[in-house]
């Protein structure tokens, strides 16, 4: 090969690329019936959601397989998957437009949006997990005639901090990003509905020099802020593990390991998102195999960090010579969920290594099936620091074995329905790529000649 | 292209911004305040009781001791409520005729115990000890208020959390002596009405209490599982 693909295909002009993404908003006849197929699917998932909400508010938890000592079933499993799911998004948006990155241009729109419902899907388990999700204002400290604050020594309550900083910062900047574009869907909209829907939600944007000075300064602010938040979070999330004093939770490499594997999982569910999409609304001029290449070599390298961790763990379990410890990980390795464990090793660890070769990363599908393969494993990993932690503690009297019911399993479905059922109006109602940013990146490359910022244009020999 | 909103769209999405800010705050208050409100509490709310019993009457004008009544208040966490018994020691002598009290002579004669309603009413996952509190210097007018002045008897406290806690934080505004608990006239020493303590005149409750939170050794019991056990 000579030189880098471009990140940006062929004969695309300012116009092209508007009118490409805009019309999958608004053209007729793209409630397509694929999409009506997926949108119905999703919706069932979330009505079986609404089900087991409604039967776990007039059951309570315990139609969960949880007891004690695994009080910390698959409802907290996967609340660590989904928001780390969202961490990506966060990284794609804000760290590397810090960065100057050019590639993020055509996937940062529908990464946020995936931050965003992961989120919202995140946030959901913590509240059902209460068992009384009504009560959920007690997570915040507010004026109330108990005089009664929350622990603010607990991890928890600075999770609930994170989190919905984290939803919060991530919702503003995804929108900034959007009112241009949604000025743009606005005045080509046809029918009055649209444009006064779009009008309400673009806030009057006339593309004015102060609305552009404006718009690039809380862009950049709004990033400034959102990408320390990329490496909080997580951070916070382990602590929710690292503070208690479980064998296989009490260890220091929590942070970093937990935000690798946080972006690990985030950009396989980009990929699993990105490649379907492109070749359904023909956008592999905007998403190009360059990026699904990129994308890869990240998935590689956050895999191999989560690698090295687990190398790690394990080595700490051996030389602190904890006897506790020790007997976590055997009973990892060859214990009753040895299986699982095993699963975990092969998806994330070994599947991966694929990817070192182009050829592998060039080919759709099977990038496609190797991010499906770590969302799968990190949900697994999940599952194995919480449940098998969990289940051998330190003394025989705590040694219990955690069978999810089916209700565990309608939970997980559910959410999995309504991230799906979300992205699905997305897609059909907001553009899934910034015109704005990719216009800017037409004009660039059209001015230089050659495809400017992803690499510097090397001196004659 | 014709203009999709009128131009008044601009002021009324700024006042929006200002409008959401204020309603949120005024909800915040306004909820906390029902929460406070007797409406909601049913502080000094009285109740119909099958008797209108006065508790001015019988504490107040004539001077029974409350622990004529409610005899286990001194043992058990549970004050008591009388036997109909109680009240006929003294009505099978005097107003025998008050068609008033023809509820009592009835729960006398068939030995139906009378219905009255309850004022206050904890709820089932606090624990309560009256015992406890009289043991070491807690008045019953401090939670049960003026009550040898109400015809009818209401409750006083809204029985909130933050009602214990204003006490179990810091008793010394509370407490008095022990020979006072159940004086129901009782009142805080003042630089005109002293509360004299073992031979000493305190003329402020600050003084007389730290004096007496070391005496009856009080404990600032703040664990969740002393009420909540």
């Amino acid at each position: 090969m000579d030189g880098p693909d471009p990140i940006l295909g062929p004969g695309q002009t300012l116009s092209s690329v508007t009118e490409k993404i805009s019309s999958i908003v608004l053209g007729r006849g793209n409630t397509t019936p694929g999409w009506i197929f997926g949108a119905f699917i999703s919706f069932c998932l979330l009505m079986l959601l609404n089900t087991v909400i409604t039967l776990l508010a007039i059951k309570g938890v315990g139609i969960w397989g949880i007891n004690i000592p695994v009080a910390w079933g698959f409802a907290i499993t996967n609340f660590v998957w989904w928001i780390g799911i969202g961490h990506a998004g966060t990284l794609i948006s804000a760290f590397l437009l810090l960065l100057h990155q050019k590639w993020r241009t055509s996937i940062n729109r529908f990464a946020e949006a995936m931050t965003i419902f992961a989120v919202m899907c995140a946030g959901m388990f913590p509240l059902l997990h209460m068992g009384r999700p009504w009560l959920f204002y007690y997570l915040m400290p507010y004026p109330n005639p108990m005089w009664l604050w929350p622990q603010f020594r607990s991890p928890l309550v600075w999770d609930v901090f994170a989190v919905s900083t984290y939803f919060t910062v991530s919702l503003l900047f995804w929108f900034v990003g959007l009112i241009p574009d949604l000025a743009t869907l606005r005045d080509r909209a046809t029918g009055k509905i649209k444009k006064i829907i779009y009008g309400i939600f673009s806030m009057g944007w006339r593309g004015s020099a102060t609305h552009w000075a404006r718009y690039e300064f809380a862009s950049i602010l709004l990033a400034g802020l959102a990408t320390p938040l990329v490496v909080s979070v997580h951070t916070v999330v382990s602590f929710d593990f690292t503070i208690a004093i479980v064998p296989g939770w009490h260890s220091t490499i929590f942070p970093p390991y937990f935000v690798a594997g946080a972006i690990y999982s985030g950009f396989a569910m980009v990929l699993t998102l990105a490649i379907p999409l492109r070749k359904y609304y023909h956008l592999q001029n905007m998403v190009t195999d360059r990026h699904i290449d990129i994308m890869a070599k990240v998935m590689l390298a956050t895999g191999i960090i989560v690698a090295y961790s687990y190398v790690m763990e394990m080595f700490m379990a051996f030389y602190s010579a904890n006897p506790f410890e020790r007997a976590q990980f055997v009973e990892r390795m060859t214990g009753q969920y040895a299986v699982v464990f095993w699963t975990l090793i092969t998806f994330n660890l070994v599947i991966p290594q694929l990817l070192w070769w182009q050829k592998v990363r060039r080919h759709q599908m099977t990038v496609f099936l190797i991010s499906l393969i770590v969302n799968i494993g990190m949900w697994l990993e999940r599952f194995v620091i919480i449940v098998v932690s969990l289940h051998h503690e330190y003394e025989p009297s705590k040694w219990y074995m955690f069978f999810p019911t089916r209700w565990d399993w309608a939970t997980f479905a559910g959410t999995i329905g309504m991230f799906f059922l979300l992205f699905y109006l997305f897609i059909r109602f907001l553009p899934m790529i910034s015109i704005v940013e990719m216009r800017t990146l037409v004009h660039e490359t059209s001015e230089t000649g050659s495809h400017a910022g992803l690499y510097p244009v090397p001196p004659e020999a | 292209m014709a203009q999709i909103f009128h131009r008044s769209s601009n002021m009324i999405a700024r006042l929006s911004i200002a409008g959401a800010v204020i309603l949120l705050g005024a909800l915040t208050v306004i909820l906390y305040e029902i929460a406070l409100s007797p409406w909601y509490t049913n502080e000094r709310v009285t109740l119909q009781q099958p008797v209108p019993f006065s508790h001015r009457h019988h504490a107040g004008e004539l001077g029974i001791d409350c622990r004529y009544c409610h005899t286990a208040v001194e043992k058990s966490w549970y004050a008591g409520v009388p036997p109909t018994q109680t009240c006929m020691t003294c009505h099978s002598q005097i107003w025998t005729n008050a068609d008033m009290l023809e509820p009592v002579r009835q729960s006398y004669r068939t030995g139906v115990s009378l219905q009255w309603n309850k004022l206050n009413e904890l709820p089932e996952f606090v624990y309560f000890n009256h015992s406890i509190h009289v043991a070491k210097g807690i008045g019953c007018t401090t939670c049960h208020g003026p009550i040898a002045t109400e015809p009818m008897t209401y409750k006083t406290g809204t029985l909130y959390m933050s009602w214990c806690l204003e006490c179990h934080r810091d008793p010394a505004k509370f407490v008095r002596p022990e020979s006072e608990v159940f004086n129901p006239f009782y009142a805080q020493p003042t630089y005109g009405a002293p509360v004299t303590f073992e031979g000493v005149k305190y003329t402020d409750q600050a003084t007389l209490g730290s004096v007496l939170v070391k005496k009856y050794q009080l404990q600032t019991y703040q664990y969740c599982s002393t009420c909540h056990r």
